[in-house]
């Protein structure tokens, strides 16, 4: 990608966001007296600004970005990702699963499941949870520090440095408060920011009607964008009807899914284990000021959410329609090539006009290290520019040599001696004239060869979707738009670090650091004491430290998993293919767990021993399933079927949900069985609370009807639906 | 907490909204932008944006925090 120069405006901009968050850092350390201050925000905060947070701490820059890139991708049918996927488990959360979470008092998702079970299901979900999100932050920070270099041409270093360090800056003064602060203002930057960008886009496509209609040739031709093989075409509405290609099979949609995997597998077990499990999130509403704030966050929530497909998948559909929107001369952006390797290309070109076409298509394909347009490619070697080269080159080789010439000439004068200054004085002049022959040879060489570059670019048959919604920014916005929108982007990115990191020191302060102690410092002990020469036999109760001490653990392990974060950051940097093998066990753990969820607080009699080898066994039932499947056109290993490949899917989308929902099975009935095996180790009285059927019901009837959470609830899976039928 | 987010909001996006308005007043419509001025009006846009969490957040002050 080419570099943006950013303006004054722009810097301008980019400089008051950090001011102003690092300011309501400050702003808020004079109220971070307990740790509980600093890690639960007291549980102070309005509906509204929770409410935000909780789907700002989820839209990332990396959902940002690769919501675009699905947008392009799979058109319309992305948004699934929302209308089945989030919004009925973010209404499930606030009306079922939050009094729970918010009554029990837990101050975190593992806190409440060692109320509801014992230290073991705790322990196994904090310490998943704690390095998930310390790689999460790290992976989300690297690509925030590798876009910065190739956007703005920053140092990675100093990027990676500079942004984790003002992160540091504030939640270290203000804790999850500060970052749930900060997460607000970015919801505002995000929408404030991309909706010119949309807008623009939308204008200049022909608006709606006009981008479906290019929509529909690309689905009658969809290699012509190196969307998908050659030969594979679709109905024309598969980049524009949401249902209906899903319903006519995993042939008929970009996306290679069949229905019920969407439906259970994506809607089901990954959304609802997502948004209803996740503490990242989940921590946002438990930090409410009251039951009722609490529930209604993911509500408050749920409303934006809805819309935001128009925000972040639109993009990538107006991109795709852009390119196949002749006059408009835009192309999807190829994928980022080092600058070495242009150079490289460059000398091959020049080799062009004496060599076959072939030889010189294969060097520079070579070179570039990436498959070429054979038209462009054939137009390209024909051009003046190439024609041109050859001689271009052999200037500035010819210019080289005369300045070493005229160089060595000089210093032999010099050393004879015998020269007179005249002479020395004339030899000096010529070398400065050759060393001006020299620049002007050179510049000319760096105008052909950025223009070459631009034309090789431009020639490579492959796209980089991901970087859909920075060619548009690129494109649209003009000096001080430009500053919004990349503030914006920066922001999520810092904001995502910040809400990891938020979760993963109360995790470790209270469920980690806190219960350990307990378990095994802090706890009564038998001792032996001399006393007046007799040996006495005493029990020890040593004191837990005052919370000081806890305020004091959370703001360090705050710097820790900052540092860790940075580490993995450049660990992400550095072995990408390890990074594929942690996400892909992430993704192990996280298909099950919604089941233990679920049965905790439904069934009653579920008990430690089965929710903790259920999940266990959920994990290895993920696997094993990820061992004996492929997705089509996969070669086996760490894409799955390293084992023996039993079933292949359409696309490893296809494969992803049918293994979350394979996940979910497997823990759920692991978990009932192993149960009913084992004793029932709670009694009624000690779940109060925990399990549906044992809390008394939240009484409403004195809350006017329209604000009932289960009304809002009901009102907002209707409209959902509604959204889904017009874009059915 | 003892501070009222919008009064940050509020602040940034007016700020924010001033620098575009006068980036486009003095740059013009971009061509990028399809001859729309659109700094300028979007610069507007937030400072209404930022005028009207100023505002809430001024109302917020007169009235005691609801617990």
């Amino acid at each position: 990608m080419q570099l943006i120069h950013l303006a004054w405006v722009d810097y301008t901009i980019l400089l008051a966001y950090v001011a102003f968050v690092v300011g309501i850092g400050w702003a808020l350390a004079r109220y971070m007296k307990t740790s509980s201050d600093f890690l639960i925000s007291g549980r102070s905060i309005p509906t509204w600004v929770t409410g935000l947070a909780f789907i700002s701490a989820n839209l990332g820059a990396l959902e940002l970005v690769g919501m675009a890139a699905s947008g392009a991708k799979y058109g319309i049918a992305t948004s699934h990702f929302y209308w089945v996927g989030a919004i009925p488990a973010m209404v499930f959360l606030a009306v079922f699963m939050m009094p729970f979470y918010y009554g029990s008092k837990a101050r975190s998702v593992p806190e409440f499941l060692q109320m509801r079970f014992d230290g073991r299901v705790m322990t196994l979900n904090a310490i998943l949870f704690a390095i998930m999100t310390v790689f999460a932050s790290g992976i989300s920070m690297n690509a925030l520090a590798k876009l910065l270099n190739q956007l703005l041409g920053w140092d990675y270093n100093f990027a990676l440095v500079i942004c984790s360090g003002v992160v540091l800056v504030y939640v270290l003064k203000g804790g999850l408060t500060s970052a749930i602060y900060t997460e607000v203002l970015q919801f505002f930057m995000i929408v404030l920011g991309f909706a010119p960008v949309v807008y623009l886009g939308l204008k200049d496509v022909g608006g709606w009607h006009a981008m479906t209609q290019s929509l529909h040739t690309v689905a009658a031709d969809p290699a012509a964008l190196q969307l998908k093989p050659a030969g594979e075409v679709y109905r024309p509405n598969a980049w524009t009807g949401a249902w209906q290609p899903l319903l006519a099979g995993p042939e008929s949609n970009p996306m290679g899914v069949d229905w019920f995997a969407m439906v259970f597998g994506l809607g089901f077990v990954l959304s609802f284990g997502y948004w209803c499990t996740n503490f990242l999130v989940v921590q946002r509403a438990m930090a409410a000021k009251n039951m009722t704030a609490a529930r209604n966050t993911p509500l408050v929530a749920a409303v934006p959410k809805m819309f935001f497909p128009a925000l972040v998948i639109v993009p990538g559909m107006i991109a795709i329609a852009l390119a196949v929107t002749p006059g408009k001369n835009y192309r999807l952006p190829p994928p980022p090539i080092d600058s070495d390797r242009f150079t490289a290309a460059i000398a091959v070109l020049a080799k062009a006009p004496t060599q076959e076409f072939a030889v010189t298509y294969d060097g520079v394909s070579a070179a570039l290290g990436q498959k070429l347009n054979k038209d462009k490619m054939e137009a390209l070697v024909q051009s003046d520019v190439v024609a041109s080269l050859g001689s271009v080159l052999a200037a500035e080789q010819g210019a080289q040599t005369a300045v070493e010439t005229n160089r060595s000439a000089l210093k032999q004068l010099k050393r004879g001696g015998t020269a007179s200054g005249g002479d020395i004085a004339n030899a000096e002049n010529t070398v400065a004239q050759a060393k001006n022959t020299l620049t002007q040879a050179e510049k000319k060489y760096q105008a052909v060869a950025g223009d070459l570059s631009d034309r090789l670019r431009d020639a490579v048959a492959a796209n980089d979707y991901d970087g859909v919604i920075f060619s548009l920014v690129k494109r649209y916005c003009p000096p001080g738009l430009l500053g919004l929108a990349l503030t914006a982007l920066l922001a999520s990115f810092m904001s995502g670090m910040a809400g990891n990191v938020t979760a993963f020191n109360t995790v470790w302060t209270y469920n980690l650091y806190q219960f350990g102690r307990r378990k095994l410092i802090d706890t009564p002990r038998p001792c032996t004491l001399e006393r007046s020469g007799k040996a006495e036999e005493v029990i020890l109760t040593p004191k837990e430290p005052a919370d000081r001490h806890f305020l004091w653990m959370g703001k360090f392990i705050t710097v820790v998993g900052i540092l860790l974060s940075i580490g993995c950051a450049y660990f992400a940097k550095q072995y990408n293919n390890a990074m594929d093998i942690i996400q892909l066990v992430f993704g192990f753990v996280n298909a099950p767990i919604f089941a233990t969820m679920l049965l905790a607080m439904f069934w009653r009699r579920t008990n430690g021993t089965g929710a903790f080898l259920g999940l266990i066994g959920g994990i290895a039932s993920s696997a094993v399933f990820h061992a004996l499947t492929l997705a089509e056109g996969n070669t086996p290993g760490l894409k799955g079927g390293y084992i023996h490949v039993v079933q292949t899917f359409p696309s490893e989308m296809a494969q992803n949900f049918w293994l979350a929902s394979f996940a979910f099975i497997g823990c759920f009935v692991l978990t009932v069985l192993i149960s009913l095996m084992t004793e029932d180790t709670k009694s009624d009285e000690q779940l109060k609370g925990l399990v549906y059927s044992l809390t008394p019901k939240i009484k409403d009837e004195n809350v006017p009807f329209w604000q009932r959470t289960a009304v809002v609830g009901v009102v907002l899976v209707i409209v959902c639906i509604i959204l889904n039928i017009i874009f059915w | 907490m003892g501070l009222d987010i919008r009064l940050p909001i509020g602040l940034m996006f007016s700020l924010i909204g001033v620098l575009l308005v006068i980036t486009g007043f003095s740059n013009g419509a971009d061509a990028r932008s399809l001859n729309i001025n659109i700094d300028l009006w979007w610069g507007l846009v937030l400072l209404i944006f930022g005028g009207l969490m100023l505002f809430g957040a001024l109302l917020g002050r007169k009235t005691p925090p609801s617990a």
